[in-house]
Order: structure tokens, then C-alpha cells, then sequence
């Protein structure tokens, strides 16, 4: 697992220049392209499992869904930051993306130091310091479980249609 | 849920013991209200199901995300939509013409209640006129500056498609309860210095993610300004960050709203004892008219400081400055006089209805008059899609709410913006121009 060391005001651009907007949109396409604009090394050496640390408004600018896909797909296992942007927290949760404000495991990092983290019990181990951030309330939980929003939304809509229509199929999660 | 941040933000203010019985801001009320909860508090996540979803040109992309659900289960409240074709109509091309085709379709096939064709105006304009936005209700759309409505005291705020696809299905979402910055606005503004200028400034003060995910409640001398006016306030709102902006509930909304027809509603408003993140003050009597120079909202600078910069285009209008006292101070500027023959002067009314006004009343014809150019009620230029495209190297003073690269269709030309009065005083010149120069 690699740590991915940023500062602040990492804005969309950044993470997925717009001139890609209108001509990428599924995984494949977007990821060449992550963080071309802030670090080429990026997007040839990212694995899955890798976390990303970032210091304040982390995702400003647009409101382009592709970092967040892009992040997604390539396996971040969390982004941690001393803030993000608003649409772009909110894409996060909805596309189920880790996103943790905790200022103070940002700043307590330097390169090298072996990170933890359980987003379930939240909590991060930054160097053998334990540090705490609030836990989703459960929806938010049940929304990243899914994979992200829509998913999440066709789990729902499955369990209302087996209580107004049984003669559908129904769910087993 | 959320204890940890709760018991930080408490234990900052002393004397608050009880989280029940604190006084709780306009957006803690309204989201306990809205989450059927008895008090929430800021960093919690509830979950709520709004008045309305708006969405407008982009209801194509958000639909083909959603296809097969939506052949399953349909939409979950036809009255919940509401739609409004604006962005760029009527339709540049081919493509666009299909995505409204498409649109359209999908309005009929699901008995879609609230459907405004190209034409009727910009969609957040359109909101308020037909009286969705009431206050005490909560709107949610697929558009960055669904924060307009906070002007009737609504909670209203920007989302991506995706949510808003997955709203079409479920009538609901989760929202994280914000902290709220109070500014408090005293004194009462000069002439030719306007709403838009009072935004300028404040954004130029506290930069463009001074309010990042906060709400923003606005107190202090608020009867000097128009429902349109708050408009233009809230609309500029998440050009700092904002989660939503909002006003109170005063004789002005009630006027207004009785005016449109509204009767059934509920407003909202933070208890006096309420805790805020920062409590901001300004004189507003002292504010002079400003221009947001290139490439961002919050690079402001007084008028006369670039008084003489040349500009090509010249743009009335928007869901920002798009409404009747914003033309009729244009009017008022420009009557009698011609705009600058190395200058095209765009207007573009924020809705069908404040055409028809200015029609009745003379605006348009002295605006015509002066050599203006009349677009049809939607975005047009405002995003660069069609309609008033720049050309490398040319400026344009528009009284719209973003500057950035590249907004007004080409990268290499320069977008500043300033108030209604700015721009018509300006158009004369050909030049930037303080309106108060031209008609003291
Ligand atoms: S007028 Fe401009 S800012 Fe307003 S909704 Fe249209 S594109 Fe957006």
C-alpha cells in the first residue's frame, strides 16, 4: 500500500483536466488521465488499496463526476483531507469513495510512516498515533457498502417492489 | 451519530449545555424539520425528502443513467420534477435537439406535472415566479446555483446527476447539517451601487471558499432590498462555498408572494441565541461599485480602478441580474443615449414573464432604443454554449455570477463582472465605466 501526499485547493481540474470531460466517462477512459495536471506519476503507479492524503478543500471547481469515478476504479482505499469541497464530498459518498476529514492525521503524516485506517470504526493509525474521526450514521455506510448511490438506490427500490408487487423476484442482501 | 463533532462544536461555546434546548440557526431548524427529528446539529447526516428536484437541460443525462429502473418502477412523485429547459435553447444543433426531444418524451411517458418548454425562462427564475420555492421548503437541483431560493427563505442547494437520478426514483436524500456564518449588513447603499456590488464585495472579502460547505443567513438593514435583489445575493452564494444562502421572511417575501399567488407556507428562521461559526458586519453604505476581474469570482476590484479598460460585449441579464430593476436601472442609464458602435449589447431577460413587463413598460423599447440587442429568455451566453460566444482576446462586462476560463465559450478571452448599472453606463463607452459618472 502507497501513501499519495498532497496540498490544498487540489482542484477538479487537477485530478481530471476538462478537456477530457466530454470524451471520457467509463473507467478505462478516465484513468490515463487522473491527476495529470498534479502528478503524471499518478496514474501508472497508483495500485489498489493506496491512500491519498491532502491538506484543505480538497475537490473544489467543477462539479465533474470523473475523479471521483476515476479515484474509485483505480482502488483508493481513502482519501483523507483537512476538508473537501462540498459536490465533491457529496459525489464521493455517492459514488462510494472513502472520503475522511481529520486535520490532524494530515498533519501528524510524513513520508514513510505506516498508516491504518477503518473507516467503519472511525479510526486512523498514523506512525502508532490513533487518531478519531465521526463515523457515517449508518445510511451513508449502506450507500458505499453498495458500491455507491445508484446501486444503492436499485437495493432499495428491489425491497419496496417485493412488499408492492411479490410476484417480482426478489433480493437477497 | 455525529457525537464526537457535536460535543467538539459545543464544548467551543460556553454556556450552551443542553443540545435540545440551544438555539439552533435556519439550517439546523429547517433540517430537523425536513428529517422529522426533534433537533440536529452541525456534521450530522440526515436524511430528507425535498419539496421539489430541479433539473433542466441535463435531465437527458440524468435519465439515461436510470433507464431500466425507470421503465420498472417509473418516477416516484410526478409533482416532484420540476423541469425547465434553458440552458440552450432554442436548441444550437442537432444533439441538443434530440436531448430535448428526449426530455420531452419523458415528461409525457410519466405524466411529469411541472414542465416548462424552452422559452419560459432560466430555471431558477422560473422557480421562484411560479411559486415552487415558498419559504420553509427544501429544493434540491442538479445546478450549482439552486442556492437562489434562499431569497423567499428556502433551503435550496446544489447536487450532481447522480443524486438527482437516484431522487427521481426515491423522492429522497441525505444532507450533512452546516455550520452557518451570519452577516449582518447595515446602512443603506447609494445610488448606482446595488444587491450585486454588496455580493461582490463580500465575496471579494472573504474569498471564493470563505463559506466553503456552510450556510450563509443574512440579517441586519434587509428591507431596502427586493425579493430580486436577495435573488441576486443567494444566487452568488456557492460562488463562496455556500451551501445555501438565506434571508428572513419579511413584508417584502409577503408582498411578493402574495403577489404571485403563493398563500400555503411555513417560514424558518435562527433563534437569537443561535450559534455561529463567524458573525461578519458590513456597512454597506460605504460600498462603491466593484468589477470581479478575471479569472475569479473573489478578484474584486473597485470601478474606479479599472475605469477605461476596453471591453467588445456587454450582457444584461442571467438568473443573477435578469429581472425587471435590473433592466429598468439599465433603461434608466441608457435612455436617450447609444451604445458604443464598437460594442454589442446583449440582453437576456431571466424569464418570459419579465420580457413581457418590460415590454408593457417601455424598458425594452428604450434598451432597444440604445442599439441592444434582445436574447430569448434562457442561459445563452451566460455558459458559453451559444448566443454571444467570445472571440480570443475579447472582453465582455456581464452582470452574470462566474468569470472563470473559458466560461463564456472561448478560452482566451476575458470575463469581468459588475451590477446592471455598471454594465449599461459601460456600454455607452465602450469602455468600463462608473455608472455614477453617467447619470448623477
Ligand atoms: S443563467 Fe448562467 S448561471 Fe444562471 S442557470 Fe443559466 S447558465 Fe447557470
Amino acid at each position: 500500500m502507497r501513501v499519495w501526499k498532497y496540498g490544498d485547493n487540489i482542484n477538479t481540474d487537477m485530478l481530471f483536466p476538462g478537456k477530457y470531460t466530454y470524451t471520457c466517462a467509463t473507467p478505462e477512459e478516465i484513468k490515463p488521465h487522473l491527476l495529470e495536471d498534479l502528478d503524471p506519476s499518478f496514474a501508472g503507479n497508483v495500485k489498489n488499496g493506496d491512500i491519498i492524503f491532502a491538506g484543505k478543500n480538497f475537490g473544489c471547481g467543477s462539479s465533474r463526476e470523473q475523479p471521483v469515478l476515476g479515484l474509485k476504479s483505480v482502488g483508493i482505499q481513502a482519501v483523507i483531507a483537512e476538508s473537501f469541497a462540498r459536490i465533491f464530498y457529496r459525489a464521493g459518498i455517492n459514488q462510494g469513495l472513502v472520503l475522511i476529514e481529520c486535520p490532524d492525521a494530515v498533519k501528524t503524516y510524513s513520508e514513510g510512516d505506516k498508516i491504518q485506517v477503518d473507516a467503519k470504526k472511525g479510526a486512523i493509525v498514523v506512525a502508532g498515533k490513533l487518531f478519531s474521526f465521526p463515523i457515517l450514521p449508518n445510511e451513508i455506510l449502506a450507500i458505499r457498502d453498495a458500491g455507491g448511490l445508484l446501486a444503492y438506490t436499485r437495493l432499495k427500490l428491489k425491497k419496496t417492489k417485493k412488499v408492492l408487487n411479490p410476484k417480482q423476484h426478489t433480493i437477497t442482501r | 451519530m455525529g457525537k464526537t463533532f457535536a460535543e467538539k462544536i459545543l464544548s467551543k461555546k460556553s454556556g450552551v449545555k443542553d443540545v435540545a434546548s440551544a438555539g439552533k440557526t435556519f439550517a439546523e431548524k429547517l433540517l430537523a424539520k425536513k428529517a422529522g427529528l426533534s433537533h440536529v446539529v452541525p456534521g450530522q447526516i440526515v436524511t430528507v425528502k425535498p419539496d421539489h428536484l430541479l433539473t433542466h437541460d441535463n435531465t437527458s443525462a440524468i435519465i439515461g443513467k436510470i433507464q431500466d429502473e425507470l421503465n420498472e418502477y417509473g418516477v416516484v412523485d410526478p409533482n416532484l420534477p420540476v423541469i425547465v429547459l434553458d440552458h440552450v435553447i432554442p436548441a444550437a444543433n442537432e444533439k441538443i435537439a434530440s436531448n430535448h426531444k428526449k426530455i420531452r418524451e419523458f415528461v409525457k411517458k410519466y405524466k411529469i406535472k411541472n414542465f416548462f418548454d424552452a422559452g419560459t425562462g432560466i430555471c431558477h427564475q422560473v422557480v421562484l415566479e411560479k411559486g415552487f420555492a415558498v419559504p420553509g421548503s427544501l429544493i434540491v437541483g442538479s445546478d450549482s446555483h439552486t442556492c437562489s431560493y434562499g431569497a423567499v427563505n428556502s433551503f435550496s442547494t446544489g447536487i450532481d446527476r447522480t443524486e438527482a437520478a437516484s431522487i427521481l426514483l426515491t423522492g429522497e436524500t441525505w444532507l450533512k447539517v452546516p455550520e452557518t456564518i451570519r452577516i449582518t449588513l447595515k446602512g443603506k447603499l447609494k445610488k448606482f451601487v446595488s444587491a450585486k456590488d454588496v455580493i461582490l464585495h463580500i465575496i471579494g472579502d472573504i474569498s471564493s471558499s470563505g463559506a466553503n460547505y456552510c450556510s450563509i443567513e443574512f440579517h441586519g438593514d434587509i428591507g431596502q432590498f427586493s425579493v430580486s435583489d436577495r435573488f441576486t445575493i443567494a444566487n452568488m452564494g456557492v460562488e463562496a462555498g455556500a451551501k445555501n444562502t438565506v434571508f428572513q421572511v419579511d413584508d417584502v417575501t409577503v408582498g411578493y408572494l402574495k403577489k404571485i399567488g403563493v398563500k400555503d407556507y411555513n417560514p424558518v428562521w435562527a433563534d437569537p441565541d443561535a450559534s455561529y461559526l463567524k458573525e461578519l458586519t458590513y456597512d454597506i453604505s460605504k460600498i462603491s461599485p466593484v468589477v470581479a476581474c478575471p479569472h475569479n469570482v473573489d478578484n474584486v476590484k473597485p470601478v474606479s480602478e479599472l475605469a477605461g479598460t476596453e471591453i467588445n460585449q456587454c450582457l444584461i441579464g442571467t438568473c443573477t441580474n435578469g429581472r425587471e430593476n435590473d433592466f429598468r436601472i439599465a433603461a434608466e442609464i441608457l435612455k436617450g443615449k447609444k451604445v458604443s458602435p464598437d460594442i454589442r449589447l446583449l440582453i437576456l431577460p431571466a424569464s418570459k414573464t419579465v420580457f413581457e413587463n418590460c415590454l408593457k413598460d417601455g424598458t425594452i423599447e428604450i434598451l432597444s432604443n440604445a442599439g441592444a440587442i434582445i436574447l430569448p429568455s434562457g442561459c445563452g451566453p451566460c455558459l458559453g454554449a451559444h448566443q454571444g460566444v467570445l472571440a480570443p482576446g475579447e472582453r465582455c462586462l456581464s452582470t452574470a455570477n462566474r468569470n472563470f476560463k473559458g466560461r463564456m465559450g472561448c478560452k482566451e478571452s476575458e470575463i469581468y463582472l459588475a451590477s446592471p448599472a455598471t454594465v449599461a453606463a459601460s456600454a455607452i463607452h465602450g469602455k468600463i465605466t462608473d455608472p455614477r459618472e453617467v447619470r448623477k
